[in-house]
């Protein structure tokens, strides 16, 4: 079977969907040469219109996008560095994401702001380390953190198809990844998949951290039996696959690389609590409250959530109660 | 439009007077609520600007942008609708003063964040033209906006992609109470040149000198030139806000607010025409207004449990937020 790296599932769901459809734009800085080795061969295959090198105009690029959306382009907007959507916040969510309603439904916003390499990667520090999804779910415009290159391919072809704004993360921690993948398929957005199925407790986990869980749950296997839930998309969120799988395990953990204050995890809990009755209190793994990444490797390790920590996390629910 | 239609010119700028005048009366009679910016003074601008494009040009507005959508061609009827908050209006009550649009002709929106209308109408007008469509843009914004970044980031995006926006802005001498001296380095015109781009200051009270400069420019933009600048000098009328009814902010000498009143661009038109031509402009623009405020207030108010209709092009729907 051929095998596909995640980094490639990009590329190639930029490249197929830009065949299929001639809308279909992608912007932003040094792509044109790949420099996030994302966009590799594109300008060749369609052109320097339709594969845009933009200057370091952020918040311009973002909205020219939305403009250009409301003309009847699909564009893909890649960022850099995932601090960026600090900077393009405002453009994304009070102008792409808030149209639509605006105008009375005069308008669709199509957009996609790819961000190949969010979260950490060891050595960037502070200002290049965040993993800010949890804002994007929290304003409503949809977000998508896929964790495998099966979902990198399926779950960017599909957001390139959505008739809103969609956000895609590309977590530094899964973008090495391969695995073998016979035919790449759109996947479905909002909709989650149980990674391993288990009875005693539900773990809930978020991009590359799925991969943890899924190692922490082969470490536990003699000792409790771990359901993994993988949701994809964070908004909108499959709520009732969730609640199917914890209403069997009756437990809940949450592994979330964002910050614990008002984070997606909190939310995870919340609505479960709301739909479920648990057998014991749930926990959630997250970077503390206010994290910034240090610098220095061990202290960037000390505030992701760990697999000791999840560990521990879920030995502690399988106690209570 | 090619040549000048001096009763045209008139009509829109009436138009826009009277419209802004009767809105007045509605926020004070309660039918609009949240109040609006008013364009008393400046209709000279959206008019003369407007009278050169094209039915197929793309415009987005600002937050003071009901002449803006007016002179672009909306139904003045379902403007004000809109404003009043019915399911009649432009965008079916969910947009009110500051986010009117009609993109059936053209209006991409006015747009309440200061600054924020260029960089989208730029990337709109580059996409049709991609598509081979052969149009160009303009983008209204006060002085206020040369100092956000995003407007000024997109003055280069344009400039450097040769994409024909015309940037208008309304130099009216204030940013809410903020005059233009303590706010400004250098010029406006100075921006644009920065770029490349090819500026123009206009008297904006004469909607004849509006519209010929914005003509030139367009018709530079359409042979194949870049985007422009014009700096359009005018005077607000009256408050920033109505807010401003009721709380007399004192930032502006009296002089001043005479001088600038006694350049009135309804003035200055009307006295292009015969006074029978005129009465009869006015007698029908009286006529539009009166229809438009009964079909305003007999718009039905929005379902509140449609609330959230159109939150999502692609359908989804929202959680709400109780129980
Ligand atoms: C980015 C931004 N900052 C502040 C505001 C609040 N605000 C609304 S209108 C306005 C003044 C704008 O002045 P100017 O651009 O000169 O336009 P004018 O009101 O004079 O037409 C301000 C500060 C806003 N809406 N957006």
């Amino acid at each position: 079977m051929p095998r596909l790296s995640y980094r490639r599932a990009l590329t190639r769901a930029l490249a197929d969907e830009m065949t299929r459809d001639e809308s279909v734009v992608v912007l932003g800085e040094d792509i044109r040469v790949a420099a996030a080795n994302v966009t590799t061969g594109l300008v060749k295959k369609f052109g320097p219109e339709r594969v845009r090198d933009t200057p370091l105009s952020e918040q311009a690029f973002t909205s020219f996008a939305t403009g250009a959306a409301l003309a009847g382009a699909r564009p893909v907007v890649e960022f850099q560095i995932p601090s960026l959507l600090f900077l393009v916040f405002e453009q994304i969510v009070n102008h792409a994401h808030k149209f639509p309603l605006m105008t009375g439904g005069q308008c669709a916003v199509p957009v996609t702001y790819l961000v190949p390499g969010s979260g950490s990667r060891t050595g960037w520090a502070g200002q290049h380390s965040d993993h800010p999804y949890a804002l994007f779910a929290h304003a409503g415009v949809t977000t998508v953190v896929p964790a495998t290159p099966a979902d990198a391919y399926g779950l960017l072809v599909s957001a390139i198809r959505c008739d809103d704004p969609v956000v895609v993360f590309a977590p530094a921690g899964a973008l090495e990844l391969r695995e073998d993948v016979t035919e790449p398929a759109p996947v479905p957005l909002g909709r989650g998949v149980v990674r391993r199925a288990g009875d005693d407790v539900t773990v809930v986990a978020v991009g590359h951290l799925v991969h943890d869980a899924l190692a922490v749950a082969d470490e536990l296997a003699g000792q409790a039996s771990v359901e993994v839930f993988d949701p994809r998309t964070l908004y909108p969120f499959d709520w009732d696959g969730l609640v199917g799988s914890v209403s069997r395990t009756g437990r809940l953990v949450v592994v979330d690389d964002g910050n614990r204050s008002c984070g997606i995890a909190g939310e995870i809990i919340a609505t479960v609590v709301e739909r479920v009755r648990l057998a014991a209190p749930p926990r959630r793994v997250t970077r503390p409250d206010g994290a910034v990444l240090p610098f220095a490797p061990a202290l960037d390790r000390a505030v992701q959530p760990g697999r000791d920590q999840l560990t521990a996390a879920i030995q502690l629910t399988l106690k209570d109660g | 439009m090619t040549g000048p239609d001096p009763a045209a010119l008139y009509r829109t700028v009436r138009l826009i007077r009277r419209f802004e005048e009767r809105a007045i009366e509605l926020v004070d009679a309660g039918e609009i609520v949240g109040g609006i910016h008013p364009y008393l003074g400046q209709e000279g601008i959206a008019a003369g600007v407007c009278a050169a494009l094209e039915a197929g040009d793309l415009v987005t507005g600002t937050h003071r942008g009901h002449g803006h959508v007016l002179a672009k061609g909306a139904d003045p009827a379902r403007m004000l609708a809109e404003l009043c908050g019915r399911v009649t209006g432009l965008n079916r009550g969910r947009g009110g003063s500051m986010h009117a649009a009609d993109f059936g002709v053209g209006v991409l929106g006015a747009n309440a964040i200061v600054g924020a209308a260029g960089a989208i109408l730029t990337g709109a007008v580059w996409e049709r033209r991609r598509r081979g469509a052969d149009l160009v843009g303009a983008t209204f914004f006060g002085d206020g906006a040369v100092n956000e970044g995003m407007l000024l980031e997109a003055f280069n995006l344009a400039a450097l992609w040769r994409v024909p926006v015309l940037f208008v802005c309304e130099n009216n001498g204030y940013a809410t109470t903020m005059p233009v001296a303590g706010a400004v380095a250098g010029t406006i015109a100075g921006r644009a040149e920065a770029f490349g781009m090819p500026a123009t200051a206009v008297d904006g009270q004469d909607p004849e000198t509006v519209r010929e400069a914005a003509a030139a420019a367009v018709a530079r933009m359409r042979a194949g030139g870049g985007p422009e600048l014009i700096e359009a000098h005018t005077y607000r009328f009256d408050a920033h806000h109505t807010f401003e009814h009721r709380v007399r902010l004192d930032y502006r000498p009296p002089q001043e607010v005479a001088d600038g009143r006694s350049r009135d661009p309804v003035e200055i038109a009307g006295a292009r025409l015969d006074p029978a031509a005129r009465a009869e402009i006015d007698a029908s623009v009286e006529a539009v207004l009166a229809a438009a405020v009964d079909f305003a207030l007999a718009g039905p108010h929005p379902d509140p449990a449609t609330a959230l209709d159109h939150l999502y092009a692609s359908g989804l729907t929202a959680r709400t937020g109780g129980g």
